[in-house]
């Protein structure tokens, strides 16, 4: 009985077994000896496979290997020629003249067209869900094809860094043949796609017709390390070789078959403050946390002193509007925030809520040190931890909050995409700022077409920010990549994105 | 007949309480699968239009019975956040986590056997109060806890395996299960040490029933009388506790993936609820809920054929 029990199941067992070896076999491919690398990524690309869908930092850093726009960003934050071989704004900024690169080809062979381009710029501007994914395409007249190397873009409004939004991954050129971008993703990056597997991996093999100079390794799986805690562990057992965020912590740890990178995440990190929600709808109030604050020590806590201090809604990687005196507007200055508080009547104290993504530690981490750095002006911070999910539908879309710790990056190299959010009417003003010589600032930059002028313009609402306290900035938080030393070449740019074909084998 | 056609009804009734329910915990849930879609670049206008072209804004009842009508033709949907058909996504994780019931369901059974068999026989003696010291020991470890400290000595220390380095089957079908036997070994550890304490108890309530001595005064030999007598009536509850174990050791899974970074059916459901992903976690509970039903009406099935009367009974 037991003897023919066991053997039934065994059977079974091997029969299941086979079954999913030959189901495997069939899409075995046979590359014996050819260069790889695998990346791991804290997140799967929850997203389409459709680039003009595509809105999660995450996801846009690995499709700016596969897909490209008309123009894009390069490591020193220019933007350079891509799909167009040369673009021509004009002098009031409302048309943009585009040039075909001669000669390029989509990941399935087929050529670029003008048609192709006409058709991804108006699938851009699609306003079938309430209005487009990227804002400065509602902009958008119509695109014109005059012969088949041009393309015309007209503008509704004058708009001079329009350009710079068409280096937005959401912004690439996709093939107007392919009916099913939702899961057959072709584009013209230096690496096309290959498989994904949901919450797994991510794999993307080099297109050896790429226009440029293209990828050096061949194939690259992105590989999902939802486990933070094992991350060290995974790139010493070599299921990865190169992680792009590790904590200063992690860094630390690991062995000297790795090399540790560092640069900085490029985002604005601060504690975010609800300027029309008690109590901070009081200037005093902020600016006495501004004085309560030291970001200094919060960088010495958080990582290892590591990090730049910053003043307003801007990070040095752009280094034409940065404005680094603004970090010395708040000096840590407790007597000062004490009376501040007094004055606004919290002198008895004063009690409010952090909410904070959970899946953020560093975040997280800055959180407790400021809730201890406002306890010594009489300031009761309680920290709420909050799903991403939560903070987005709550915090971020629904303003129902107080105060939030969070990191805001630029989606595009203009420093509009980090300073249009703050007028008083923009969708994304998550902290209500209402002040009307920010909202005149903000207007007269974007129709400037002066660059002298335009600058100045968004430099003044830098100083708005940081003078009305808008926020308690804190840093650009650094970035530490980790990458074993059999590769080398990797590149920091001033966007969130991981570019892979810089990468080589060294040995 | 009219036993199966039974069963088969309270399946059904039952996969429909438990799709439903799932439906009804959504709208609970804080977060919006549209605002989650959209991330930092949702405007109220995008919000809105998105809600509608999901059909997030008809009523609860409305959007359940659209989605069970299109599960009933075999159309699970599409994802929202992947995009893909999540018949795809489902049908590429259960492998992985079905392999994985499987080995621990090998391991619990190929263990529990033979060591309930033999403590029975040795009752009382070194071996017997060991083993039983063992069982209780194992018995209160949870799996998660296990998983950490097998990760510890057969991967960090042994060196047996690389933790976090799990090798899909589509690539190596022997790495796959060479790394899945780990997670396994989780799982069945405390459902062996159980069904090892049941086999022995039962074993030992059996030895003292009348059948027994009759066997024994018809001139069998010890040997003979536990095998065909003893060992076949004291099996039946140790069956029973199998399936349940086996159905348990599905839905427990969701924890060990997590543990041994193990992208099953559980990874899929843990993020997706996460992203808010609907019909993901819709196909995923149903799935789960599917199989575990599942394996009960098989365990029926075998005790029926076991034994004869309970059909009888029913």
């Amino acid at each position: 009985m037991k003897s023919k029990g066991l053997k039934k199941l065994l059977s079974v067992f091997v029969l299941t077994a086979l079954t999913i070896a030959l189901g495997a076999c069939s899409g075995d491919k046979a590359d014996g000896n050819s260069s790889r690398i695998t990346i791991g990524i804290p997140q799967d690309v929850e997203d389409s496979l459709d680039p003009h869908k595509a809105v999660a930092a995450g996801t846009k850093e690995v499709y700016f290997n596969i897909f490209e726009g008309l123009v894009k960003p390069d490591s020193e934050g220019n933007l350079i020629p891509a799909v167009a071989s040369e673009y021509h704004p004009s002098e009031d900024g409302r048309v943009y003249t585009f040039t075909l690169r001669d000669g390029i080809k989509f990941h399935d062979g087929s050529p670029v067209t003008v048609e192709d381009v006409k058709y991804s710029m108006e699938k851009c501007a699609d306003a079938g869900r309430g209005e487009p994914l990227i804002a400065a395409f509602s902009n958008l007249e119509s695109v014109n094809t005059p012969d088949d190397k041009t393309i015309e873009i007209f503008l509704k409004e004058p708009d001079t860094e329009f350009a710079a939004e068409l280096a937005n991954v959401a912004a690439a050129i996709i093939p107007a043949s392919n009916s099913e971008p939702d899961t057959n993703p072709i584009g013209t990056g230096p690496y096309k796609f290959v498989s994904r597997s949901p919450q797994e991996s991510f794999v993307v093999e080099r297109f050896d017709e790429y226009w440029g100079e293209g990828a050096h390794i061949e194939n690259v799986t992105f590989k999902v390390c939802a486990n933070a805690d094992s991350i060290v562990m995974d790139l010493e057992g070599g299921s990865i070789d190169m992680f792009a965020r590790v904590t200063a912590a992690q860094a630390a740890e690991l062995s000297d078959k790795f090399e540790v990178l560092e640069g900085t995440m490029n985002l604005v990190q601060a504690l975010y403050l609800n300027n029309e929600a008690e109590p901070f709808d009081d200037i005093r109030v902020r600016q006495a946390l501004c004085y309560a604050a030291s970001s200094q020590e919060i960088m010495d806590f958080v990582s290892g002193g590591k990090g730049t201090e910053i003043g307003s809604s801007m990070f040095p990687a752009f280094g034409k509007y940065y404005m680094e005196e603004l970090k010395d507007t708040y000096q840590q200055d407790l007597e000062k925030a004490k009376s501040l508080l007094a004055e606004a009547g919290y002198g008895e104290g004063l009690s409010f809520t952090i909410t904070v993504p959970s899946n953020y530690q560093q975040h997280i981490d800055t959180a407790q040190v400021l809730a201890e750095q406002f306890k010594a002006v009489g300031a009761e911070a309680r920290i709420q931890l909050v799903e991403w999910e939560s903070w987005l539908s709550d915090v971020y879309a629904g303003r129902n909050y107080q105060a939030t710790v969070v990191g805001v990056d630029a989606s595009s190299l203009t420093a509009r995409a980090l300073l249009e959010r703050f007028e008083s009417g923009h969708p994304g003003n998550f902290i209500n700022f209402n002040n009307k010589e920010y909202d005149a600032a903000v207007r007269a930059a974007i129709a400037s077409t002066d660059d002298a002028q335009k600058t100045g313009y968004y430099k003044e609402c830098q100083r708005i920010l940081s003078a009305e306290a808008a926020n308690v900035y804190i840093q650009d938080l650094p970035e530490f990549v980790a990458l074993n030393k059999k590769y080398a070449g990797y590149e920091f740019y001033p966007l969130y994105v991981q570019d892979i074909s810089r990468l080589y084998i060294s040995e | 007949m009219k036993y199966t056609v039974k069963k088969l009804i309270t399946m059904a009734v039952t996969l429909f309480v438990v799709s439903f329910l799932v439906y009804g915990a959504f709208s609970l849930m804080a977060g919006d699968p549209a605002t989650s879609m959209l991330g930092t670049q949702a405007t109220p206008e995008k919000v809105e239009a998105l809600r509608e072209e999901l059909g997030l804004n008809d009523p609860l009842a409305v959007q359940y019975f659209r989605w069970a009508a299109a599960f009933l033709k075999g159309d699970m949907g599409t994802s929202y956040s992947y995009q893909m058909p999540v018949s795809r996504m489902v049908g590429d994780k259960i492998p992985v986590t079905l392999t994985l019931t499987l080995l621990a369901f090998l391991m619990v059974a190929g263990t529990a056997i033979p060591l309930g068999i033999y403590t029975a026989r040795h009752q009382g003696g070194p071996a017997d109060r060991f083993i039983c010291m063992l069982n209780q020991a194992v018995m209160a470890v949870p799996p998660f806890f296990s998983g950490i400290l097998i990760t510890l000595v057969f991967g960090r220390i042994l060196r047996l395996f690389t933790p976090g380095g799990y090798i899909s089957y589509k690539e190596d079908v022997g790495g796959f299960i060479g790394y899945m036997i780990f997670p396994a070994l989780a799982v069945a550890l405390p459902k062996a040490a159980m069904a090892a304490k049941l086999l022995r108890s039962s074993v030992l309530s059996e030895v003292r029933r009348d059948y027994v001595r009759t066997a024994y005064s018809r001139g069998g030999s010890s040997r003979q009388v536990f095998y065909r007598h003893i060992l076949k009536n004291a099996l039946i509850p140790v069956i029973t506790f199998l399936g349940m174990a086996l159905a348990d050791m599905v839905a427990g899974s969701i924890i060990i993936e997590q543990v041994f970074s193990i992208p099953g059916l559980g990874r899929i459901l843990l993020t997706s609820i996460a992203n808010r992903d609907y019909p993901v976690v819709e196909a995923v509970i149903v799935c789960i809920a599917f199989i575990v039903i599942l394996i009960n009406l098989i365990v029926d099935i075998i005790y029926q054929w076991v034994d004869p009367r309970i059909s009888a009974e029913v």
